[in-house]
């Protein structure tokens, strides 16, 4: 699997703060036509079965996001933030780490979710409104969805660091977007887990616009990548429409960390296809001639021509995966088209470990008008 | 029996707590060899290691996001904030997460964590360093608030408030970091949501807590000089709220004054009145009353003490409980 080439881990052991830099420019392994790029980058190939895993859980996710935007349009969700463009990383980054590796995503990140193998009406649950959070975080070792940016970014951190403190060696993942990467908690986080090193990998997922607002009003870096340096955190950047780059630099972003050598700051350049959620309208912002050169650098597409060219993948393996993917959403359609059953009264469940004397008596207070609503 | 003062107590409970439970960790700014600007964790990190008492980078947002993953990760962090107002920073992760966790993962991510912050005023400090800012916690669902005004409280509460499953904010008067009183330590008082009567009385109850409970006990024996027999009562966690004592108490004297250093309005003694009256309505024989802090930006130190609930003010407000019958005419108009 590993293919000759400098590996990171060599550049890593550079002295001197150069060897905290991101490479110039993205880190590429595929043109935009899927064909190998001919100077290849200075990290390991990802093996080809990894590299067709990632075309499935790609091709299912984004079947996914397609459904519940449909499901958005039908009522069945109040909101839902799309990652259709972004299926490298969100797919990349969990194949990139273990199962038992901690994942601390944001709204964005239902197509990783999903990758994770958590069941797609739990992790739907958030944007139907049943519930803030629809799996359990400790059974799939995945924090709940973050609404305040950056904010996780920190637990990701603290968590990383306890974990290592216990002997393990295990990794965190933290997702932003690029909005997110002008908020304090972000330089934070960067500044206490390179303080702490704690293994921690931001993934920083740089879709081009925090809902409206451009890069250029985020940062006047040369990249978000160059944020790592200030923190003494060593930093890459990479084409976050390549499955192949993305894979191979954060596997090596986690490697890094699992080694005990603190934390890594991933930058993916990458493009949301869709309005920031079905509440947006992204004509305001962007022009229909910039989706349409991001949609020549479909992530999918470039894989999937990739894998051909390699011979991995044929005619009958893509009819394969596309079956799946039109099993899974029939079924999520056929399971979010029911209503859930709620119970009102759980609201005074979990404020606290014990409810206090008044939460339950404003407990009986709502069953006593259920009682009336009933009668 | 050497007299102990808050300060120690505290410290104690620290270093009682981080010696019966491996997974408690102490951290903020300045904790370790220096030991806190209050010295209350001095010498923990001497004792027990800088892994399980250190200093971070100076970022309260980041002092109180990183416990919150080091208490997923199954570790019970006490952290310190230096002063009240620089705990504003951490405030959205108080807000957002700590507070909330529990109850948006339907009980399944606790956080077993205790964010210490020296507050409120009285001890000539500058500007940024005396904030009551109880309220903001107090009125965040999820978030249990204590705050001590005894040496044996300080001991009890601080190691009830690390062993709770749930997050406390745990308040400390730093105007009484150096009162002392003779206790026996290890000491154990009443629970969380157990308010409790300082002093008995007949004629009135003042309900107290954390820096004005000093006060109040003053007060109280002053007025005994003019009549007035005085019950104190101490909360002692703001949350839970411990209706129970309160309105027993009320009950049988008929007649209630809050006091708080913090600004009156919108604030904790507010919401004290109001759960009186809701509870006491047919026991009561004058308004609640309330003795706070002015609604103004808390003032240089030169001028704090006419700012501060004194003995003198809380007289005066007893002196409006209508014994005799008399209407207050302090209400009778213009802005009221
Ligand atoms: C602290 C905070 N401020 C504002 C918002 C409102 N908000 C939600 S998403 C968003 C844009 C975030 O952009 P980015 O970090 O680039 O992530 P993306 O949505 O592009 O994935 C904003 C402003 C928020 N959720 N949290
Ligand atoms: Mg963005």
């Amino acid at each position: 699997m590993v293919r000759k080439g400098r590996a990171m881990t060599q550049r890593r052991q550079d002295s001197g703060p150069d060897a905290l830099l991101p490479s110039r420019e993205p880190v590429r392994f595929l043109t935009e036509a899927g064909t190998a790029v001919r100077a290849r980058p200075a990290y390991p190939v990802p093996d080809l079965d990894l590299l067709r895993l990632a075309y499935g859980k790609m091709v299912v996710g984004r079947r996914f996001d397609e459904q519940a935007t449909a499901l958005t349009k039908q009522g069945r969700l109040a909101v839902y933030p799309s990652s259709h463009g972004q299926e490298a990383c969100q797919v990349g980054a969990v194949l990139a780490v273990e199962d038992d590796d901690w994942l601390f995503p944001t709204y964005r990140e239902s197509v990783a979710l999903v990758t994770r193998g958590i069941d797609p009406v739990e992790v739907l649950s958030l944007l139907r409104g049943d519930s803030h959070c629809g799996y359990d975080p400790r059974r799939h070792h995945v924090a709940p969805q973050c609404t305040p940016l950056a904010t996780q970014t920190l637990h990701a951190t603290g968590l990383a660091y306890a974990r290592r403190r216990q002997g393990t060696d295990r990794v965190t993942l933290a997702f932003t977007g690029d909005g997110a990467t002008s908020e304090g908690d972000f330089h934070e986080a960067l500044n206490f887990a390179a303080v702490f090193r704690a293994p921690v990998v931001f993934l920083v997922q740089n879709n081009g616009y925090a809902i409206s607002v451009p890069l250029s009003r985020q940062t006047a870096a040369p990249s978000l990548a160059y944020k790592g340096i200030g923190y003494g955190v060593p930093a890459e950047q990479v084409d976050g429409n390549d499955p192949v780059a993305v894979l191979a630099v954060l596997s090596a972003a986690v490697r890094h960390a699992r080694s005990g050598a603190g934390p890594f700051l991933v930058e993916a350049h990458t493009y949301r296809m869709q309005a920031h959620t079905n509440a947006d309208d992204a004509t305001r912002y962007r022009a229909e001639g910039e989706v349409e050169l991001w949609r020549k650098r479909d992530p999918i597409a470039r894989l999937e021509a990739y894998l051909r060219k390699r011979g991995a993948l044929t005619d009958g393996d893509v009819a394969a995966v596309a079956a799946e993917a039109e099993q899974f959403a029939t079924a999520l359609r056929a399971r979010m088209n029911t209503d859930p059953s709620l119970d009102p009264t759980d609201l005074f469940a979990h404020v606290y470990g014990e409810p206090t004397p008044q939460l339950r008596e404003q407990r009986a207070g709502l069953e006593t008008e259920l009682a009336a609503e009933v009668r | 029996m050497a007299p102990t003062t808050m300060a120690q107590a505290l410290n104690a409970a620290l270093r009682d707590a981080m010696h019966d439970d491996d997974s408690v960790v102490v951290f903020g700014e300045d904790v370790g060899a220096l030991g806190g600007v209050f010295r209350i964790t001095d010498g923990l990190t001497h004792k027990f290691g800088d892994e399980r008492c250190f200093d971070t980078p100076l970022a309260e947002s980041g002092i109180v996001g990183f416990a919150v993953g080091m208490a997923i990760g199954g570790f019970r962090p006490v952290v310190e904030m230096q002063f009240d107002a620089f705990a504003y920073p951490a405030f959205e992760q108080i807000a957002s997460h700590v507070a909330k966790l529990r109850n948006r993962t339907r009980g399944r991510l606790g956080l077993p964590m205790v964010i210490r912050i020296p507050y409120a005023g009285g001890i000539g400090g500058v500007e940024h360093h005396c904030d009551s800012s109880e309220a903001y916690y107090a009125h965040t669902p999820g978030l249990k608030v204590v705050t001590p005004s005894t040496v044996a409280d300080a001991y009890s509460l601080l190691r009830e408030a690390v062993e709770d499953p749930d997050p406390v904010v745990f308040l400390e008067p730093k105007k009484l970091y150096w009162t002392k009183s003779e206790v026996d330590l290890p000491a154990r008082a009443e629970p969380f949501g157990r308010a409790v009567v300082r002093r008995p009385g007949r004629d009135v109850t003042l309900v107290a807590y954390g820096p004005s409970v000093p006060v109040a006990l003053e007060a109280a024996d002053a007025a005994a000089g003019e009549g007035w027999d005085v019950e104190v009562v101490d909360l002692r966690t703001i949350v839970p709220f411990d209706d129970a004592t309160v309105a027993d108490s009320v009950r049988r004297t008929g007649r209630c004054v809050v006091v708080q250093e913090a600004a009156g309005f919108a604030g904790v003694g507010a919401e004290v009145a109001a759960r009186v009256q809701e509870r006491c309505f047919h026991s009561l024989h004058a308004p609640v009353l309330r003795v706070s802090g002015f609604d103004v930006p808390y003032p240089p130190p030169m001028l704090e003490h006419h700012h501060l609930p004194g003995v003198d003010r809380i007289l005066d407000t007893l002196d409006r409980l209508q014994r005799d019958d008399e209407p207050d005419t302090r209400f009778a108009g213009g802005a009221a």
